[in-house]
């Protein structure tokens, strides 16, 4: 019994020698020389692989970085400046500020603003619905509420609010990947520019219907009148087939756009109650 | 022992209620409503203004390119406007919109119905008649017809393919043709053969329409290079690739036309068109449809103006009935559900299908059970359940090499399934996203 031992041990032992000697000869014969910067950039990335940054995963990013030997163009919107700086100085480069961006919903069709004139029964993704007709409401153009945008959400910055039927934004946990941008088959969510305590004034609208025909599928449509790009003082308000859009560059949160809106449809997120006035009292406090 | 195509397949009841309804002609609309893309391809150029005078036939919007068609007004009267309106789908679209005023037809067209057999047009010219008369596929692809009868150079049809197969269940519009106007088509067929320099022509039908049958194979005694080939029923027959696969026995290569095999497929009212685009100069302007559902007063075949809206149809089946859960635009296999009722008839509409709260909701989805129906049920040799996952996880390389492409939407796979899934709705995702896939490559 001891001596069955012995040899199995010998046996082992040899196999694995030798299979060391052949494995230390072939990683030299096959070795590949790999920039070491790459694992040090990837070690500074959020390892989220999310993708926001446009390459397959963190990984690929680092190597895209070092590849290029540049940082220009590239940025990880989960790690924000702090993250691009690290991998601008591991490669010795200089770093490039980026604004930070978050995601905004420009539907705001509500359920009691936006009846439903007709039932879907079919696979439940808003990809499918799109592709079956326009919506269950008579707006083409805005959310179908099946949670694609939710289920494409890696940051659980995303979830439906059950009493309007709409995807709301958790501001702190958005980072600006834009997954959510390309999962809506609408096209309703739009990466804007991160305003100092979150701060959002947006046309929480796509309809780029006349405006008759706007009001009549959905109570907060934007009509495209143009009164708000008359009140804009900063040129940052473009009517465009039949629709507002507010350039978030450009825009200095004056709030005076969202008070002069007819139908609501320009919303204001996480100002401070507005001092009511005599003349407008109810235009105050419109939430998303 | 009949032909047929072999692989997958299903049987749907026929539910053929108003295949011994005569043709009906329909009364003319207050308002007609032409939408620019009633094809595949461009979407045609409004020629009309606001506040123009239109006649019967007239041009009204042209062409967009290559594939692409003509449409024509088929009413007479004024320009009400040139708007976008509400299309079947719930998308809006551009629109002429004419009042009706009278009926007053383009001198050049034969509104007579004497049968004309002889022309001496040459193939190039009488394919250019009928990109002239924006004729579509009417079976309900509406691919132009012209472009079909223009094979890509190397390329030479050797058979024309007539599908009277209708193997949608409920539709009727066929058949009905096939039945009262057998002469035009067997002439329209003539003329098919002519443009495409062909040697023969076969006409297929499902023996499930016997009369239609004996009445085309007693006119092709007249017509030496025309037969009549009877098949066994089995949906998706109607497809393109299994009518030559039944009747021929050739195969389309994946990813390829019929005319790769020498064939072109046309459908029994395009031929009709053809007829009277080429020898009565009449344009696109009127088509059956049959407007049927178990609940329907009176369910029927009408003969009605392209531009009608749906609505008008129904009333004169005996108005929707109580209970109605769903209008579908085409039969119920591959009709798609309409959002309201103004939408106008186009070209390829071939049935208005009406369906009660029994019949028109979807069942609740179920599990799979790896039973492997839907692989014995698809006629293109796919695997739906695999290609729905697939599409479901967003494995879109994946997908293609599993042939998700080759999917024809006959929605053989769905109908089969004792899981209610939505097999189908994936595959078609999977398809337009990978189509878009592809289109950004290049």
């Amino acid at each position: 019994m001891g001596i069955s031992l012995v040899y199995t041990i010998i046996t082992v032992s040899s196999i694995g020698v030798t299979a060391a000697i052949i494995l230390y000869f072939a990683a030299r014969k096959f070795y590949v020389y790999e920039d070491p910067r790459i694992d040090e950039i990837e070690e500074a990335l959020p390892a989220a692989n999310c993708g926001g940054c446009g390459y397959a995963g963190c990984r690929a990013f680092a190597d895209a970085i070092v590849k290029d030997n540049s940082i220009e163009g590239k940025n990880c919107p989960v790690g924000g400046n702090d993250t691009m700086s690290k991998a601008a100085s591991i490669m010795g480069l200089e770093a490039v500020n980026q604004t930070p961006r978050i995601a905004v919903i420009r539907c705001n069709g509500a359920c009691e603003h936006r009846p439903n004139t007709r039932n879907y029964e079919g696979a439940s993704t808003c990809a499918i619905e799109a592709m079956h007709f326009g919506g269950s409401t008579d707006c083409q153009y805005g959310c179908l509420g099946l949670a694609d945008c939710v289920a494409s959400c890696d940051f659980n910055a995303l979830h439906m609010d059950s009493e309007t039927g709409l995807p709301v934004v958790s501001d702190e946990n958005c980072v600006g990947c834009g997954a959510c941008v390309k999962a809506c088959p609408k096209d309703l969510i739009e990466l804007r520019k991160q305003m100092p305590k979150y701060r959002k004034i947006f046309v929480a609208c796509r309809n780029e219907d006349k405006g008759a025909a706007a009001k009549k599928a959905c109570a907060v449509a934007c009509i495209g009148c143009g009164k708000c790009e008359k009140e804009c003082k900063y040129d940052a308000i473009v009517i465009k087939n039949n629709l507002a859009f507010i350039d978030s560059d450009k825009c200095k949160l004056c709030r005076k756009c969202v008070s002069v809106c007819p139908t609501n449809a320009i919303i204001e997120e996480n100002f401070p109650p507005r001092k009511i006035k005599a003349e407008e009292p109810e235009k105050a406090g419109i939430e998303a | 022992m009949l032909k047929t195509f072999k692989k997958g397949g299903v049987h749907p009841s026929h539910n053929k209620l108003t295949a011994q309804k005569p043709i009906e002609q329909l009364p003319l609309p207050k308002t007609a409503t032409f939408i620019n893309t009633q094809h595949i391809g461009a979407p045609s150029k409004i020629l009309v203004k606001r506040g123009d005078e239109i006649k019967v036939g007239q041009l009204i919007a042209e062409s967009g390119g290559f594939v692409s068609a003509n449409i024509h007004s088929s009413v007479s009267g004024k320009v009400a406007k040139i708007d976008s309106v509400i299309d079947s789908g719930g998308y809006r679209k551009d629109a002429v919109l004419i009042n009706v005023e009278g009926d007053v037809w383009e001198e050049s067209i034969d509104r007579s119905s004497t049968l004309i057999t002889e022309t001496s047009l040459d193939k190039t010219e009488i394919i250019k008649k009928i990109n002239k008369a924006g004729i579509v596929g009417m079976g309900g692809a509406t691919f132009p017809t012209h472009v079909k009868l223009s094979p890509p150079p190397g390329m030479k049809a050797d058979l024309v393919i007539i599908n009277g197969v209708e193997c949608e269940p409920y539709l009727t519009s066929d058949h009905r043709l096939m039945l009262e106007k057998g002469e035009e088509l067997m002439v329209g067929i003539t003329l098919l053969i002519k443009a495409l320099g062909t040697e023969r022509a076969i006409i297929g039908i499902e023996n499930n329409k016997p009369d239609a049958i004996e009445h085309l194979k007693a006119l092709s005694k007249k017509y030496k290079n025309i037969e009549v080939c009877p098949l066994k029923v089995k949906y998706p027959q109607g497809s393109e690739k299994h009518l030559i696969k039944a009747i021929t026995g050739r195969e389309v290569p994946s990813g390829g036309l019929p005319i790769a095999v020498g064939t072109v497929v046309n459908n029994v009212a395009t031929a009709i068109s053809v007829y009277e685009a080429v020898m009565k100069n009449k344009p696109l302007i009127e088509r059956v449809v049959t407007v049927t559902g178990k609940h329907l007063a009176q369910p029927s075949n009408f003969y009605v103006r392209l531009g009608t809206p749906v609505s008008t149809l129904i009333e004169a089946a005996g108005g929707l009935p109580e209970n109605t859960a769903k209008v579908i635009s085409g039969g119920p296999m591959m009709g798609r559900s309409m959002v309201n009722l103004g939408v106008p008839v186009t070209k390829g509409m071939s049935g208005i299908l009406v369906f009660d709260d029994a019949e028109g909701h979807r069942k609740p989805v179920k599990s799979c059970i790896r039973c492997g129906r839907c692989i014995v049920a698809c006629p293109m040799g796919l695997e739906p359940h695999l290609l729905m996952t697939l599409s479901e996880k967003q494995m879109w390389e994946k997908a293609e090499e599993e042939k998700i492409m080759n999917c024809i939407e006959c929605g053989s796979c769905s109908f089969t399934c004792p899981s209610n899934r939505p097999l189908l709705d994936y595959i078609r995702l999977g398809k337009s996203t990978f189509g878009a896939i592809i289109r950004n490559r290049k």
